[in-house]
């Protein structure tokens, strides 16, 4: 492999990427209820978890940059759990 | 090529780096409540108005997205591959790989403002002409206006996306990053991923809804 080559899990993500891509749309059209939803975002965090472990190099990183990094969507989790303790449970939601 | 220096109040280059990414993630944290907000209206609506949600899903444009999905993750591709260039001192690799990544970044642009007149061309914008079939108006109509202000908002931090990348393969031009001094294209390269992960989220959240019905 030269230097100039891309390393070849750069190159690899960028291909599972793109079948992950291809994949969530097959999903999408598929009549599968309740479940279309979930398995779309499941298939979204796993992209972005290759993006972060590879393309934005997580995986060379210590336990501090992984903190820094998850700190935004330890607040978000916070944030959308308290909301839909709210929301979930208000009856007469949403209002017709 | 004269030796990379830390500035005076770090104790060497290492140091600096790390100080470096820990700014540019927690930065990251903040944009990401940023859109945590937004993505907490969106699941509290569709919540309330899944059947409206699934059919203003299916008249947004499932083609477009998907191009400017393919797009998005390949400019991050190739902007990975120039932080690694620019780790092997391959400055002029870097340079030309950035640049690749922000004509596709301009490109996403082009193929969101196509995306944005036909809708328009469609009624499809709250506010100004928008027209639904009846029973499912109310939260299509939540949907539409989380559309705009949720691709908008991306759309400004793709625009700020390229001029940093542009920036950065500028300094790459002029030999500014070798193997021990990467610390800009690194934080550059940081921003540019997340907000390929940001549209990796919205796409599934707008484009996805409904194509099942």
């Amino acid at each position: 492999m030269h230097r100039w080559a891309p390393p070849r899990a750069i190159l690899l993500s960028w291909a599972v990427l793109l079948v992950l891509l291809a994949l969530t749309i097959m999903l999408a059209y598929q009549p599968l209820g309740t479940f279309n939803a979930p398995i779309a975002l499941a298939i979204a965090t796993t992209k972005a978890l290759i993006v972060a472990a590879i393309f934005m190099e997580l995986r060379e990183r210590g336990p501090l940059m992984i903190v820094f990094a998850s700190a935004g969507f330890i607040w978000l989790a916070i944030l959308l759990w308290l909301a839909w303790v709210d929301f979930l449970t208000r009856p007469g939601f949403p209002p017709r | 090529m004269p030796e990379a220096q830390p500035a005076f109040q770090f104790a060497d280059l290492r140091q600096q780096h790390e100080a470096a990414q820990l700014g540019i993630w927690t930065f990251l944290a903040s944009e990401v409540l940023l859109f945590g907000g937004l993505i907490l209206a969106y699941s509290v609506y569709r919540y309330g108005y899944s059947a409206d949600f699934a059919a203003a899903g299916r008249e947004t444009k499932i083609v477009i997205g998907t191009l400017n999905t393919a797009i998005l993750l390949t400019s991050s591709f190739l902007v990975a591959w120039a932080v690694a260039a620019a780790k092997f001192d391959l400055n002029w690799l870097s340079a030309v790989l950035l640049v690749a990544a922000a004509i596709l970044g301009v490109l996403f642009l082009g193929l969101k403002g196509y995306e944005y007149r036909e809708e328009y061309h469609e009624h499809l914008v709250p506010g100004i002409n928008f027209h639904f079939e009846a029973p499912h108006r109310r939260g299509a109509e939540l949907f539409f206006i989380f559309y705009y202000v949720a691709t908008g908002l991306h759309a400004l931090h793709v625009s700020v996306g390229i001029a940093v990348l542009l920036v950065i393969a500028r300094a790459a031009r002029r030999c500014a990053y070798s193997s021990q001094y990467h610390a800009p294209i690194t934080v550059a390269g940081l921003y540019w991923h997340f907000v390929d992960v940001v549209w990796i989220f919205l796409f599934a959240l707008i484009y996805l809804p409904g194509r099942s019905g």
